[in-house]
This record gives C-alpha cells, sequence and structure tokens, in this order.
C-alpha cells in the first residue's frame, strides 16, 4: 500500500476524525448523562438545577454521537455493518436509554406537577441505562467482539466503570456550575465515584493487554513501553490531583473548575492510548481502515464540507459555552 | 414473520415516529421568528394586549418546539444507528453517495439547529436582542436545511441519476445531478409546505382549544388567525404541487401511480375509483367506485389519456392495497383541510377577527384537526416509501438483496420496545400539548426553571417588561 498517496491517507484523516468525535461525545455527554445518573440523589429543589446545568447543552452534546457513527456509517461501512451487527441489542437499549432520558427532560418541566417525579425517574433511569450500554458496547470494541468466557466479563466491566467515570464527570461539572450546599453535595458525590472509577481504570488498564495478543505486544515491547508510560503516569497524576483538590478549600471557590479539567484531560490521555492500540483496525484484528474505507472521491467530498463545517460547529459550541459561563443560579420566579 | 419484513416494520416504526417531530419543527422555527418579530414591531406601540398577545405566543409555542425538538433530535439518533443496524447493504452500495449527502446534513444542518437550540432557548438576558434573533434563525434555517439533505438522499433513492456502477458500487459522475434529481424539487416543496399545514392546523387546533377552555386570551386568537391565514394560503399551494409531484412520479415511476389508482391492466380513459380493495391474489379490484376517465384526465390532464396498469410491471410494483388507501387518506385530509381553513378564515374575517363572536362549533371542528397534519404526511409517506418496494434504490437495488443478517428473534424483540416506546411518548407528547394549552398560567413556573440557568445576579431577563406576572 502506498503509504505517501493522499489517497491512503484519508482512511487516517477519517479515523482520526471519528475518534475525536467520540471523544468530544463521550466527555460532552459524559458530564451530563452523569449529572443524570445523580438526579436520585438530590432534592427536589436541585433536581431543578441539576436540570438547569446541563439545559442549554444537552442537545449539542448528543449530536456529536451522530456525527461520531455517522462517519462510522460514511466512510467504514463495512465496519459500520460488523460493529453494529455485533452490537445490535445493545445499540438498542441505550438509544432507548438516550431517547428516555432526552425526552424526560424536557417533559419534566411541562407536565403536571404529579407527573414530574415520573419523568425524574425516567431521567434517571435512561441516562444509566444508556451508559451501561455505551460501557458494555465500549468492552466489547476494544477486545475485538472476542468470544470466550474471559470477553463478557471484561465487557461487564467497563459496564460498571464506565458510568462511574461520568458520574464523576457529572460531579465534576456540578462542583464547577454550582455553589454553596448544592456544590458541597457534589463534592461528596465525587468521592464517592472516585474509588470504584478509579479501581475500575486500573482494572481495565490491566485486562486489556491480556485479552487481546494485538494489545499486549503493542504496549510491552522496547522501548515504546517508555514513551508510553507518560500515558498511565499522567492519568495516575490526574486522578491523584482530582482526589486531592476535593478536599481543597480552592475547590469550593475560584478553582473549582480544576477537577473538570483534569478529568478532561483523563479521558483524552485515555482516547490516546485506546487509539493507540487499536490502529490501523477500525474492529480490531479483522478490519484495518483502509479494508473498510468508502472511495476516495467519496471521502474527498466529505472532508471539504467537513473542514468549512468543523471548525464553525467549534466556534459555536464555544460560543454557546461562553453565553452560558458562570454558576446556575438558584431557583428565581420572575 | 421472515426477518426482511421485521427489519422493514421496525425501520418504517422508528421513520414515522420520527417524522412527526421535524414535521412540526421545520414550520414552527419559522413561526418563531415571526412571532418574536411581532412582538418587537408591537411592544413599543399604544397597544399593549397585543404587544403582550405575541410575547405570550412566542413564550408559550417555545415550549412546544423545544419538546418537540428534542423528540425529533432522540428518534433521529436512533435513525442514524438503524441505517446499518437494518441495511448493512445499502451502505455497501451507495455509500458514496448516501454517505456525504447523510454528513452534510449531520455537519451543516443538525449542528447547526442543535448549537443555537441553547441560545434560542435559554439565551435571554445573555445575549442580545439581535443576538438571539440570529440564534433563532440559525436554529429555522438548520431545520430546513436538514430537509434538503435528507430529501436530496430520499429523492435520489426513487429517482436515481447522476451515478455509475463499477462492480457493484455506486459512484457519483455529477453531484448536481445526484442532489437535484427529477423528482427532487418537488418532494422538497411538498414536504416544507406539509411542515407548514401541519404547523397551521396545530396553532389553529391548540388556539381554538383555549378559547374552548377561556385561557389564554391574548394570545390565542392571534395564534389561531395566524393558523387559519396560513392553512388558507397554503393549502390550494399543496393542492397544485402536489399534482405536480404525482405527474412526476406518472413520469419516472409508473408503478407506483398504478398501485395508488388500483389500474390493473394498462387502459385509456382510466376511471377514478373513490373506494375499492385492490386484491392482490385476484389482481382485481372488488367493490369498485369509480367516476369514468377522471384518473386519466387528472394524471395525464386528457380524457382518454393511458396509464400503464400493474400487469406491466410484474415483480417490479408495490402492493397496491396500502398505497391505494395511504393516498386517499392523504387526498381526502388535504381536501378537508382546504374546506375548513377557507370557510375558518371567511367566518374569522366576517367575524372582524374578533374570536368570541365565533361559532364554537367551528373551534370544536379546529380542535379535533389540531394533528390533521400529521396524519396526512404520514399518509404521504406511505405512499412514497411503500410506493418504491421491492426496491430500495428504484430500479435498481432490492430491498430484500440489502437486509441484515440479525436473526429475526432479535429484530421482533427490539421492534417491541421500540413500539411500545413511542406509543408511550405520542400519548404523552399529545397530552402534555394539551395540558400546557390548559395550563398557559404554568408556563411562568417553567420560565422560572429554566431561568434558573441564568448566573446569580444577571440582568432580569428582557423577554418579561414589569407586569408581566399577570399572564393570561
Amino acid at each position: 500500500m502506498d503509504m505517501m498517496g493522499f489517497d491512503a491517507m484519508l482512511p487516517v484523516i477519517f479515523m482520526g476524525l471519528m475518534g475525536v468525535s467520540m471523544l468530544v461525545y463521550v466527555v460532552s455527554d459524559g458530564y451530563d448523562l452523569g449529572v443524570g445518573m445523580l438526579m436520585h440523589r438530590a432534592s427536589d429543589a436541585e433536581k431543578d438545577v441539576l436540570v438547569a446545568s446541563i439545559g442549554p447543552f444537552w442537545d449539542a452534546n448528543e449530536t456529536w454521537l451522530v456525527l461520531g457513527v455517522g462517519i462510522l456509517l460514511i466512510a467504514f461501512p463495512k465496519a459500520h455493518g460488523v460493529v453494529l451487527g455485533e452490537l445490535y441489542l445493545p445499540v438498542a437499549l441505550m438509544l432507548i436509554g438516550l431517547t428516555l432520558r432526552g425526552v424526560a427532560f424536557d417533559f419534566r418541566v411541562k407536565a403536571k406537577d404529579t407527573h414530574k417525579q415520573t419523568w425524574d425517574r425516567l431521567f434517571f433511569a435512561g441516562s444509566t441505562l444508556a451508559a451501561v450500554a455505551q460501557g458494555w458496547m465500549l468492552g466489547r470494541y476494544v477486545s475485538g467482539f472476542g468470544v470466550g468466557w474471559n470477553y463478557p466479563l471484561f465487557a461487564a466491566a467497563i459496564a460498571v466503570a464506565l458510568p462511574m467515570a461520568y458520574v464523576l464527570m457529572g460531579a465534576a461539572w456540578l462542583i464547577m456550575k454550582t455553589e454553596g450546599a448544592l456544590q458541597e453535595r457534589a463534592v461528596q458525590w465525587a468521592r464517592t465515584a472516585w474509588t470504584p472509577m478509579v479501581g475500575g481504570l486500573v482494572l481495565i488498564s490491566m485486562a486489556t493487554p491480556w485479552v487481546s495478543a494485538t494489545v499486549r505486544e503493542r504496549w510491552f515491547a522496547l522501548p515504546e513501553l517508555i514513551a508510553l508510560s507518560a500515558i498511565p503516569l499522567m492519568c495516575g497524576v490526574s486522578l491523584l490531583a482530582v482526589r486531592g483538590l476535593l478536599g481543597t478549600r480552592g475547590v469550593r471557590g475560584p478553582l473549582c473548575w480544576l477537577p473538570f479539567v483534569l478529568l478532561v484531560i483523563v479521558f483524552v490521555l485515555g482516547f490516546l492510548g485506546l487509539a493507540y492500540s487499536i490502529y490501523p483496525y477500525v474492529v480490531l484484528d479483522q478490519l484495518t481502515i483502509w479494508q473498510a474505507a468508502s472511495s476516495p472521491q467519496a471521502l474527498k467530498v466529505i472532508l471539504i464540507g467537513t473542514c468549512i463545517s468543523v471548525p464553525a460547529i467549534a466556534g459555536y459550541t464555544v460560543f454557546s459555552y461562553w453565553v452560558f459561563r458562570g454558576k446556575t443560579g438558584e431557583l428565581k420566579y420572575a | 414473520m421472515d426477518a426482511l419484513l421485521l427489519a422493514r416494520l421496525q425501520f418504517a416504526a422508528n421513520i414515522s415516529f420520527h417524522i412527526l417531530f421535524p414535521t412540526i419543527s421545520i414550520g414552527m422555527g419559522w413561526l418563531l421568528l415571526f412571532f418574536r418579530l411581532r412582538w418587537l414591531k408591537t411592544r413599543g406601540g399604544a397597544d399593549r394586549v397585543a404587544a403582550q398577545g405575541w410575547l405570550d405566543a412566542y413564550r408559550f409555542w417555545t415550549k412546544v418546539f423545544a419538546l418537540t425538538f428534542a423528540l425529533g433530535v432522540v428518534s433521529g439518533i436512533t435513525m442514524s444507528f438503524q441505517f446499518g443496524t437494518n441495511w448493512p447493504g445499502f451502505m455497501e452500495k451507495v455509500g458514496n453517495i448516501a454517505g456525504p449527502l447523510l454528513g452534510y446534513e449531520v455537519l451543516t444542518a443538525f449542528f447547526l439547529e442543535a448549537g443555537f437550540l441553547g441560545v434560542m432557548l435559554f439565551g435571554h438576558g445573555r445575549v442580545s436582542e439581535k443576538v438571539h434573533l440570529i440564534a433563532t434563525f440559525c436554529v429555522a434555517f438548520g431545520t430546513t436545511l436538514s430537509a434538503f439533505w435528507i430529501l436530496a438522499l430520499n429523492s435520489w433513492m426513487q429517482t436515481p441519476v447522476g451515478h455509475e456502477i463499477v462492480d457493484g458500487i455506486y459512484h457519483v459522475k455529477s453531484w448536481a445531478e445526484v442532489i437535484f434529481n427529477p423528482s427532487f424539487p418537488y418532494r422538497f416543496a411538498h414536504m416544507l409546505l406539509a411542515s407548514g399545514l401541519t404547523c397551521a392546523f396545530l396553532l389553529a387546533g391548540l388556539s381554538a382549544w383555549q378559547l374552548l377552555r377561556g385561557v389564554a386570551q391574548r394570545s390565542a386568537p392571534r395564534v389561531l388567525r395566524v393558523g387559519l391565514t396560513l392553512a388558507a394560503l397554503l393549502i390550494p399551494v399543496q393542492i397544485f404541487v402536489g399534482d405536480l409531484h404525482g405527474l412526476n412520479t406518472l413520469q419516472h415511476q409508473p408503478a407506483k401511480i398504478a398501485a395508488m389508482e388500483g389500474v390493473w391492466d394498462t387502459e385509456r380513459g382510466a376511471p377514478l375509483l373513490l373506494f375499492a380493495i385492490p386484491d392482490q391474489e385476484t389482481r382485481s379490484n372488488r367493490f369498485a367506485l369509480e367516476v369514468p376517465k377522471l384518473a386519466s384526465l387528472i394524471l395525464t390532464h386528457e380524457l382518454d389519456g393511458e396509464i400503464k396498469g400493474l400487469n406491466e410491471f410484474r415483480d417490479r410494483h408495490p402492493p397496491p392495497l396500502p398505497l391505494f388507501f395511504a393516498f386517499r387518506a392523504m387526498v381526502g385530509v388535504g381536501l378537508l383541510m382546504l374546506a375548513t381553513s377557507w370557510l375558518g378564515a371567511w367566518l374569522y374575517r366576517r367575524a372582524a377577527w374578533r374570536a368570541e363572536r365565533l361559532p364554537r362549533a367551528l373551534l370544536w371542528v379546529l380542535a379535533g384537526m389540531t394533528f390533521s397534519g400529521w396524519v396526512a404526511t404520514l399518509a404521504g409517506w406511505y405512499v412514497t416509501e411503500i410506493g418504491r418496494q421491492p426496491f430500495i434504490v428504484y430500479g435498481l437495488i432490492r430491498t430484500a438483496d440489502v437486509v441484515s443478517a440479525v436473526p429475526s428473534g432479535m429484530i421482533g424483540a427490539t421492534l417491541a420496545l421500540y413500539v411500545t416506546l413511542y406509543l408511550a411518548l405520542i400519548v404523552a407528547y399529545v397530552s402534555v400539548l394539551k395540558y400546557m394549552a390548559e395550563k398557559p398560567e404554568e408556563i411562568l413556573h417553567v420560565d422560572a426553571v429554566e431561568r434558573a440557568a441564568t448566573p446569580v445576579g444577571a440582568a432580569t431577563s428582557p423577554v418579561l417588561p414589569a407586569g408581566s406576572a399577570s399572564w393570561t
């Protein structure tokens, strides 16, 4: 294969775009699914603030999933068939979860007060179902849909760990967006979620090379191992810093944004590690990105649109976050 | 049941549920912009009731829009997955054409809507009136652009041109031909008008219900007028465009027309069937009630024009029964819309636009037709989509050849889950709309909840001028 040709680079570019879309999705919908999973721990007044804190963002956050899956469908149609065929049932459950979460969000403020509690429960249930299904899918995908007793166990472990990571993100988001008593509770929620999230991450990092020979060879060869050790090291430092910050006064004041930013760094590092493990496969050990890619002409057409629209999307996403910067206020009746 | 039928039913359930909401949000985005502009124009004037009425209307229908949009987003996400889960062969064969069109939809339209929706819904007091108007425009424009890309792809599947086939894989020769394929302009216009009409009857219907209940006195009469006027203006245009669309279909997909009209054998001077039960077993119509030569006149604009019959397209024509009835349902609702909107607009004008002088019977009819746009739109889509069968890309790729290999038990189980969820959500949507219409004062409470997104100490929202606490 001519690696120097632009046509051969196109699948790499699209793999990168798909990866970035998925990363942005996991980080952004991660915190709002996490907030959803914290709903049942909040008082009725706090629930309104929780929902208000993610209100302006969740629609756009979910759109990154459409883009990620869209690129899989458009740029790697063969892989799309394999991946979604393997994950048929968890995909359906995730979609039902996302549907319940999305509609409950809008229904809860418009329905009769007597129905509000039901929508709140569905909001929690939908967020949890979506997060668990995503964890299971990630576990199956990373291990190349392997068959054997250890593979489902591995996927089940991630199905528990990913929601915990989302809860931690959600708590960190609330630390950033709220103040006073609710912020204090968010700190406690973050403390509670920290241990299982870190435990899960350590377990998965150890288990991934165990379930996949490809990943094992990638990571445990010298001298790569020395360079690569930066990823787990930085992850560890960031996570310890988050834990340490939770006890300080700063996190309740001017440093309220720091745990969230540190967790985003952890997600980015995890993503880089994952990308290194899998590349150049789009389905581990089965399909490379070149085997699965659409024709270069089609990819070029999409690339032009992507180059124009992605900066615009980034622009108005930043604009929206800037408009809604600062603390989510207490309830104020006009 | 076989996997093909289940996969089709699942896709149909999903796409039917999905289209209900974009049909409302495409038109509603522009109507919100209109309400907002009306308020900006009247707010400084002497007629404070009018200004408050437009503001009330904007705020109420923004809530409806938000709910509708959310349902459209979540069901749209499901759609993006089901292309691959149900029809993996489709993307493998025509991915080079469908991929970029879907990709442009997400990149240009979906993000535009979702990105600016937050500012539009919750941005009061955080951005200037001008920026807010731009955000509202971007959302409305995004929904319309979304329809453009999706209908370009759908129309290409109906009337495929501009491609070449190399080793069974489709490649684009001319994007202009692919996008502006022969049926696209008609389908796009037909769908945008359908969206406008659906919104018009939704506005009129809910406002009529509010007037019957004696709530929302400031906004309901104005919104009713907007709804009735819009419906009365759009319906003749829609009938005209629908006729053109039919002629275009006759040219490119004669088998679809034959199924819609229940024509088995090619004939000159074909009658229009008012009622019949097309029977695929005997390949004839039972209980036919017909008007001589009218079908030929409508379709060819000649009394003795020739219409090709289904028997010319053996194994290549859609099942006539669903098409025959879906087409009549669509046309029937359309004619009902014509009668009600013209009568309603005439009566309202004669009553000098004073709602309290309107006959209650008219309000009841309008309230009953609140969701008539949904019926017509769904029926129309069934005609065009079932009418494409047995092909997924008309004349080129059969649906059966691209279906997924997922076991039918799994498709059946998830189908049951989806259908249960969708039915529950439709019931919830309609009852929440009814509840919101009956208790518009609750909107104030809703606003307070949503404005919790406002920072502590931020300027008070310009949306709520002094005295607006006495809403309704």
